[in-house]
């Protein structure tokens, strides 16, 4: 097979880029284009050194370099394989990957390198994704979850549900085809514990999937509370820039104002609404109900209060609406700089929440789980306008969303690996469906062995070329 | 000069070997059917017995496509029933109690009424071949010479066949006939690779020293259902069979002296069936069990031998005697046949093309236990195909391949020659994952056309099957088209029988998917409904019933067949391909898979292989399109 070559460097004004040729001919092709500086030969280099020198063209030194040498079976892509660092410019860079073409290598295509990695068994199918997570990764969360695939331990998890699936298929395999050598029959209750089980594990990993997508993506996070209460001026604060108008109107902000922030290891998506009050105009209407909506859709609300004003009818009605609806609050008492000691009591009565609130990722997001843990949450006093408290606020934020090191849920699932769990959990659940509805088991065990398969074709165990090709096209060049 | 001159030669007239000669000459050729005993054609030296989990749908598919298993088995019944009948339609299976006798007078007439077959005692020692190295003929101990186009290897256990009981062993063909001692060295002279297997037989005991009453009666099916499905003729059964239990106090006796099973003195080197396990392996495999089926069944209406089903040893005869008298009802019991074990030469099946004919060496077939199976019904459907296409090959025309998707005959090929076997195989439903589809109960309608078109199915049975799929067709349209108007007679029944009654008019389909109900109970809501023929009833039935189902079976169907359609090149040297591990590469120049949905399954080829394969059939594609 002919050797392959790809920056694998950004291609723009850098310190240093990467050229990467990997195939049986790459040391070849390299020692065509590289002239070492202590004279030595590159098909003489052991794998893991590298060697100063010039790369050559037939106009002469192209640029000088540093040439890496990985030896087969010791590479990424488990091929010979040269890496060239030259210098970063966007021209220099182009004409030495040209050179190693008209050397003999072929431009890479999309992903080509790690395919090359899963065809010599570097690497299993998901943790050939992972590698691809691991690029894209944009915060803490997103980066370990992809390490954590990358060792594997989605493979681990999904091979551990479908061998039980296969060891189940088995038994009633037996039943079926030895009915006279009295194997014992699976009783129903056993069969629908199992898949009950496994459905269990299957949603379990797809909640992963929305977790990932959240946090890839930010946590939807509304800001909401009265008009003129400050949460113009708080969304400027997280932001660190004046992105909303403050004015000390009240209803001055119509519109849904939307704007990515990182605080911490986490992404919020902070949406500003417009204030909540009856007796609005019409524009101001649509914005309130637009308001309702993003709330109701938030995975987060951050809800403000102005402490320089004693709670009124619209604050307690908000905070008790808020508290009922089982989303995830933080109440914040703004204007503490001009608030009197009082006030901030009464707040902290109204948003003492006594509701047992979630931890865990999975409840970071959805709110209503079950894994709850029993904290009530106090109120946090803050000024937007100074900036006091928003320590705080990032800590708590951090709190809920943050990294938890031994997460089992921190496994951020791709579109897809989650195709294959919505299989698998579909025809898990038909199967159940079908078990309690009385069907018959040759009929269930159709369900049983899709499901299997969805789970092999996750880890890579059994797929069709159609596969491959998804998993791949989805790499940038040089990976 | 040959003795005589034939198109096809078969050796060995067991099951696979009848049906192998019935096909070819069925097809105009001219066979001779080559046996050791005349007396021990269709020979069944095992259990008297056809049918049973998925060998019951192999019949049946035989008969389909015009084999002369299940007519043999419907005319020499003497019990019959239908397995798994709770657990679905999928893995219903036929099983009958077989007179042994009866059944080899039967096929040994069956062959003997055959136009251009030739039966004919003598053992062949060599197959010849001309200057050219092609297969021409076959030579018998007596040194005549038969000459041949084709020549179709069924030896069964006869091979160098050993029989050991304890200690004891001795050359011997199966239930003490002569053995095949000189055909293996010819084979291997020819290239074949041969290797040794075993099986094992229990004893059988006279009825006078049974005490019947402490066993538990084993009655056969009040409507039975035939193997052919050009069987019309009410059937009926004419003995029952029984069934008892070992206990701690055989297990006891067995264990004391399982140093003197032949098995286990190392004494035997082939290798045993796995899905068929002799008692002294029960034993010692599943030490937890207090005690074991097994089934006394009666040889035949004129003998009063008792078939020991279950029991099956290599241990001495006294040993034998010993721990079947532990056995309640058996206390006094009288061996007529002791119990052994057989070792025989078989070859590695994946040497065979999926015609059966051996990749190396054409115009040379093998089937039934020489391919490594166990079982009569496997034998039989390997010997039809081999028959089948031999015949094929020499008329000029295209090979009989059937798919996974088609047959459990197919699966049971492809695994054969794709996978091999490393133990005596044995059809089980489980090896096919279109069990929904592959049905014993529609047999007929996969597989008649086929038959028709290799022409062993007459025109007038194919047209049958026409008119038979034309109304299930209609029957199935009629039930999903039908109205039912709620009343309060069909709402009792359907709270009687545990589901929802109904407010609304309701399709009859979709009450006939409640597993709860059935066609028939729903007959007096249908007052427009056919009088149609039971078999039409059952098929429309199960369309509806399990429609889901068959949908997605039909998908994967599709995938398959879509895998199918890459064909790979004979002349590939997967050694020469980059990217292909070392096993996978040396697995895939032993089989020579002829696509890459064969390539798939062989064993030792991974998924990362099946896309090097793609991606070089992909190259491949784009540089002749370039």
């Amino acid at each position: 097979m002919q050797a392959i070559c790809a920056v694998s460097t950004p291609l723009s004004e850098g310190a240093l880029s990467v050229i990467r040729i990997s195939g049986a001919d790459a040391l070849t092709i390299a020692e065509k284009i590289f002239r070492r500086a202590d004279g030595g030969k590159v098909c003489d280099m052991a794998g893991y050194t590298c060697a100063y020198g010039n790369v050559v063209g037939s106009e002469g030194i192209i640029d000088d370099a540093v040439l890496t040498v990985f030896r087969a079976p010791r590479s990424y892509t488990g091929e010979n394989t040269a890496e060239i660092s030259c210098h970063g410019g966007v021209y220099v860079t182009k004409k030495i990957l040209r050179l190693c073409c008209e050397n003999g290598a072929r431009p890479a295509q999309r992903g080509e390198f790690t395919k090359l990695a899963f065809l010599n068994g570097k690497m299993s199918l998901t943790q050939a994704e992972a590698v691809m997570d691991v690029i894209t990764a944009q915060d803490e969360l997103s980066l370990r979850s992809a390490d954590r695939i990358k060792q594997g331990e989605l493979f681990t998890r999904t091979e551990n549900l479908r061998q039980r699936l296969i060891k189940l298929l088995g038994a009633l395999a037996a039943w079926a085809d030895y009915p006279e050598d009295d194997i014992p029959e699976l009783s129903g209750e056993q069969l629908c514990e199992t898949l009950t089980e496994s459905v269990e594990t299957v949603r379990r990993l797809l909640k992963n999937y929305d977790n990932g997508m959240l946090l890839k993506k930010g946590i939807p996070t509304a800001i909401a509370g009265k008009p003129n209460v400050g949460k113009s001026t708080l969304m400027n604060l997280l932001l660190g820039y004046q992105r909303a108008i403050v004015t000390d109107i009240a209803g001055t902000t119509r519109d849904v104002i939307e704007e990515s922030v990182q605080l911490g290891s986490v992404t919020l998506r902070l949406s500003d609404t417009a204030g909540l009050r009856g007796g609005a105009d019409r524009i101001e209407s649509i914005g309130i109900e637009l308001a309702k909506k993003r709330i109701a859709d938030s995975a987060l609300v951050i809800a403000v209060f102005d402490g320089s004003q004693p709670p009124d009818e619209e604050d307690i009605k908000l905070a008790e609406q808020l508290k009922a609806s089982g989303q995830r609050v933080i109440f914040l008492i703004n204007k503490v700089d001009i608030s009197k000691e009082d006030n901030a009591h009464l707040y902290s009565e109204l948003c003492r929440n006594d509701a047992r609130i979630n931890s865990g990722i999975d409840a970071r997001i959805n709110a209503g789980n079950d894994a709850r843990i029993n904290a009530s949450i106090d109120a946090i006093e803050i000024s937007a306008k100074t900036g006091a408290g928003r320590e705080r606020l990032v800590q708590r934020i951090e709190e809920m969303f943050g990294a938890a090191g031994d997460d089992d849920s921190l496994l951020f699932i791709n579109e897809r690996q989650k195709d294959c769990l919505d299989r698998a959990e579909k025809r898990l659940t038909a199967a159940l469906d079908a078990l309690s509805g009385g069907m018959t088991i040759d009929a269930v065990t159709i369900d049983l062995t899709q499901a299997a398969e969805a789970l092999s074709e996750l880890i890579g165990e059994s797929v069709t070329e159609s596969v491959i090709e998804e998993v791949f096209s989805n790499f940038c060049v040089g990976k | 000069m040959p003795l005589n001159e034939f198109d096809i030669a078969v050796v060995g007239a067991g099951h696979a070997g009848c049906e192998a000669a019935l096909a070819a000459a069925r097809l105009g050729m001219k066979t001779a059917l080559f046996t050791i005993s005349l007396d021990a054609v269709a020979n069944m030296p095992c259990n008297p017995s056809i049918g049973g989990t998925a060998k019951g749908h192999l019949v049946r598919e035989i008969d389909a496509l015009g084999g002369e298993m299940g007519k043999a088995a419907d005319a020499t019944f003497l019990q019959s029933r239908m397995l798994n009948r709770g657990k679905g339609p999928a893995v219903h299976s036929l099983r009958v109690q077989s007179d042994r006798v009866k059944y080899h007078l039967y096929m040994k007439n069956a062959v003997e009424h055959t136009e251009g077959l030739f039966l004919k005692q003598d053992e062949i020692t060599d197959i010849l071949t001309d200057k050219n190295g092609r297969i021409c003929g076959v030579r018998s101990k007596l040194g005549s010479e038969y000459s041949a186009r084709a020549v179709i290897i069924a030896g069964g256990t006869y091979l160098k066949g050993k029989i050991f009981v304890g200690s004891v062993s001795y050359k011997s063909g199966p239930d003490h006939t002569l053995p095949a001692d000189y055909l293996s060295d010819s084979l291997e002279k020819l290239g074949v690779t041969l290797r040794r297997f075993k099986t094992g037989t229990p004893c059988r005991v006279h009825r006078r020293s049974i005490d019947l009453s402490k066993l538990e009666v084993q009655y056969g099916d009040e409507k039975i259902t035939p193997f052919s499905f050009e069987n019309d003729k009410p059937l009926e059964n004419k003995v029952c069979c029984y069934m008892g239990y070992t206990n701690e106090e055989t297990h006891k006796v067995i264990k004391e002296n399982i140093g003197r099973s032949a098995m286990y003195s190392g004494q035997i080197e082939g290798v045993g069936p796995r899905y068929c396990p002799s008692i002294e392996d029960k034993i010692k495999r599943f030490s937890d069990k207090p005690r074991h089926q097994l089934f006394l069944e009666p040889m035949g209406l004129d003998t009063e031998e008792f078939y020991v089903q279950g029991m099956s040893t290599s241990l001495p005869e006294d040993v034998q005697l010993a721990f079947m008298r532990t056995i309640k009802g058996l206390e006094n019991v009288e061996i007529m046949r002791n119990a052994y074990a057989i070792e025989y030469d078989c070859c590695d099946p994946t040497q065979l093309l999926p015609t059966l004919e051996f990749k190396n060496i054409p115009g040379l077939y093998g089937a039934g236990q020489f391919n490594g199976t166990s079982g009569y019904e496997e034998a039989a459907a390997q010997g039809l195909i081999a028959g089948i296409n031999a015949a094929l090959k020499l008329l000029g025309r295209p090979p009989l391949i059937l798919d996974r998707a088609s047959s459990y005959i197919g699966t049971l090929i492809d695994d054969l020659v794709t996978k091999g076997c490393q133990d005596p195989y044995r059809m089980m439903t489980s090896r096919s994952e279109y069990r929904l589809l592959l049905r014993q109960d529609n047999a007929d309608l996969r597989l008649t056309e086929i038959g028709h078109d290799v022409g062993l199915i007459s025109d007038g049975r194919y047209q049958r099957l026409l008119k038979k799929k034309a109304l299930i067709e209609r029957e199935t349209a009629r039930l999903k088209q039908t109205n039912i108007p709620p009343n309060e007679k069909l709402n009792e029944l359907l709270i009687s029988r545990g589901t929802e009654p109904i407010s609304t008019g309701i399709k009859l389909s979709q009450l006939i998917k409640r597993p709860q109900l059935d066609y028939a109970s729903l007959a007096p809501f249908d007052p427009d409904r056919p009088d149609l023929p039971d078999e039409v009833c059952e098929q429309a039935e199960l369309n509806v019933k399990y429609e889901g189902y068959i949908a997605i079976q039909l998908e994967q169907v599709e995938a398959m067949r879509k895998l199918e359609n890459k064909k790979l090149s004979a002349d590939t040297d997967y050694s020469q391909i980059k990217g292909l591990r070392l096993e996978a590469a040396e697995k895939l120049n032993k089989i020579k898979p002829l696509n890459i949905g064969q390539a798939s399954r062989i064993s030792g080829v991974n998924p990362a292989d099946i896309n090097v394969l793609l991606i070089r059939l992909a190259q491949t594609k784009s540089e002749e399109n370039s």
